[in-house]
């Protein structure tokens, strides 16, 4: 059914830490991996080695520069946490700075891809908050990709280049992150492995899975103390991954200082063996 | 947004076809409808012809179209859902009216058939507008005048092919219907140029709202999430043509409202030109809204977008 399910206490998701990610793909590249080959698979690509390959990606990673002074000087709400600085530095004229943001399902609490769904096919899970598409319901009409401000969702209109084993084929439908539900509860796998393949593959551990709706879980815990922050909280989708801020850069004034300006040295602070050589070397 | 074809199709013919619909049952209703068989099942059977090539060319636009029959189950949450069931059930009072019409059309069930008709035509094209006004990422489509404009277009694209049909004998036009569709033409055109003057001042999202870090400076997308073009790209990030837009507002303007009135007008005036007029007037008005509503999608900007800027 596409009406959302009454609020669950949990709430599984992931938090991206925007100062760790260094933009490898890691995640995306394991997220295809795992979701090609697993229960929501597969996940053709048309022309992968062509001129134009095209194909659902589940996770994928942007980069932006970010230049200039900003808003930061109005108080902004969405100002991130400060209890890691020090008072030397200041964003007040932090330098150009780049950060990789990989953007996937944030797995929303009231998310209106869901309740646009015609069909039933796009649905919210009552035990934990997993949003998923039902594969043998979905028509393919967009809506719900259309209702997603986040890009979440997108419709693989390619024909996988072989059916073995008599699976549907999956032209013609939406496809959305799963938060690995095929992993994260697959017993078969050992315990340690059952968390999304992002999570598992990232090399600087910029991706934490765990329960959001526990106030007391390690993930909630990290977004409180970096100021874990929702995208576009304005649609009122209420998603349930959060971003971590950048930690701002040191600013100019505690960088060394440049040519231009004259150095001065106090040659009386000067250990003997210097004051003689700097006697020595200034006649 | 990316211009589907078949959703402009769907919507421009579709609305039609209902507003058409809509007419003929409130005149049948009201008891003003001019006698006769005849003069109820043509307009019927054009509103049909227009009404179902409209949805089914809705269905072109769907991943797996065999399974469209799916769509009428979530009707309590989904306005697609509601738009389909809303549709079809528009062809019960519309077959109800074919099989009562008869004789001086007077005849009370054909009324009351005509009544329903007229408010299930009503409620489908509010839905197919309702299909696209909740749609939060997209704030040209949240706009209030979209609603009425999906009415009133479909009132007077249906009433002109009305008028089309009843031009064929001459005299029909009754001086009522002909200034009602006048009226209705003013209103919606001016809503349409208040709707674009309106749409041109949004601010497009950036990449600074969409990933949350404006406040520390200007974001710029530094290099994409892939070297290809991706869905979300085709789809969502649509910007071909958009500098054509304002000659092409010019040219819908003048085909589905300029022209038309003032055939309508010329008519009102040489009803001896009637016929020509209506045909002509009603076809420009078709295709005028049709390029109205490729400009609904290629000027409506979604949110997503923000993130490749």
């Amino acid at each position: 059914m596409t009406a959302l399910p009454s609020p669950s206490k949990k709430k599984l998701g992931l938090v991206i830490d925007l100062d760790t990610c260094v933009g490898c793909h890691a995640c995306a590249v394991a997220c295809k991996e795992w979701n090609d080959g697993g229960q929501f698979g597969p996940l053709p690509d048309s022309e992968p080695y062509g001129a134009e390959p095209h194909g659902v990606w589940f996770n994928r990673v942007h980069t932006y520069e970010i230049t200039g002074d900003g808003r930061r000087e109005t108080g902004d709400v969405a100002e991130p946490s400060e209890n890691t600085l020090s008072s030397s530095i200041s964003r007040a004229s932090s330098p150009v700075q780049t950060v990789h943001f990989p953007r996937s399902c944030l797995h929303c609490e009231t998310p209106d891809c869901v309740t646009v769904c015609p069909t039933g096919a796009s649905y919210k899970r009552a035990e934990d908050g997993i949003v998923l598409v039902d594969e043998d319901k979905c028509i393919g009409c967009q809506l719900c990709a259309w209702a997603c401000p986040y890009g979440a969702r997108e419709i693989s209109l390619e024909r996988p280049h072989k059916q073995p084993d008599g699976r549907p084929d999956k032209r013609g439908t939406m496809q959305k992150c799963t938060l690995c539900v095929d992993r994260i509860y697959n017993e078969t796998l050992d315990e340690s492995d059952r968390q999304p393949a992002c999570v598992m593959a990232c090399p600087t551990r910029a991706r934490y899975f765990g329960d959001l709706g526990d106030p007391d879980s390690a993930i909630s815990q990290l977004v409180s103390q970096r100021g874990g922050y929702a995208l576009m909280p304005e649609f009122g989708y209420k998603p349930v991954n959060k971003y971590l801020p950048p930690r701002p850069r040191r600013d100019g004034s505690s960088m060394p200082a440049s040519s231009t300006q004259e150095e001065t040295l106090d040659p009386a602070q000067l250990p003997p063996l210097l004051r003689w050589l700097d006697r020595v070397l200034t006649r | 947004m990316k211009p589907a074809l078949s959703v402009i199709f769907f919507t421009v013919l579709s609305g039609a076809g209902f507003g058409l619909w809509a007419w003929l049952g409130g005149a049948l209703a009201l008891g003003v409808y001019p006698p006769g068989r005849g003069n109820v099942l043509a307009p019927l059977a054009i509103g049909f012809v227009f009404a179902t090539t409209g949805l089914l060319s809705s269905t072109l636009h769907l991943g797996r179209p065999s399974r469209a029959w799916r769509a009428f189950s979530q009707w309590n949450s989904s306005w697609l859902s509601r738009e389909g069931l809303a549709s079809v059930a528009t062809y019960l009072p519309m077959c109800a009216v074919a099989g009562l019409a008869r004789g001086s059309n007077l005849f009370v069930p054909t009324r009351i058939a005509g009544a329903i008709l007229l408010i299930c035509a009503l409620l489908t094209l509010v839905c197919t507008a309702r299909i696209y006004t909740s749609l939060k990422p997209i704030a040209a489509w949240r706009d209030a005048r979209v609603l009425p404009l999906y009415l009133l277009f479909g009132a007077w694209s249906g009433g002109l092919w009305l008028w089309a049909y009843l031009a064929f004998d001459p005299g029909i036009l009754a001086m009522p219907f002909a200034l009602a569709l006048l009226a209705i033409a003013s209103i919606v055109s001016g809503l349409k140029l208040s709707y674009w003057k309106n749409i041109d001042g949004l601010r497009a999202p950036d990449a600074g709202y969409a990933t949350g870090l404006g406040h520390l400076g200007n974001v710029r997308a530094l290099e994409g999430p892939s070297t290809e073009e991706s869905y979300l790209t085709r789809e969502m990030a649509f910007v071909l043509a958009r500098k054509h837009a304002h000659k092409l507002r010019g040219i819908a303007l003048i085909l589905f409202f300029v022209l038309p009135a003032l055939l309508l007008i010329a008519a009102l005036m040489w009803p001896a030109a009637q016929r020509p007029c209506a045909g002509i007037a009603a076809v420009s008005c078709t295709a005028g809204l049709s390029v109205e509503r490729w400009l609904f999608f290629a000027q409506a900007k979604h949110a997503v977008a923000g993130y490749f800027r």
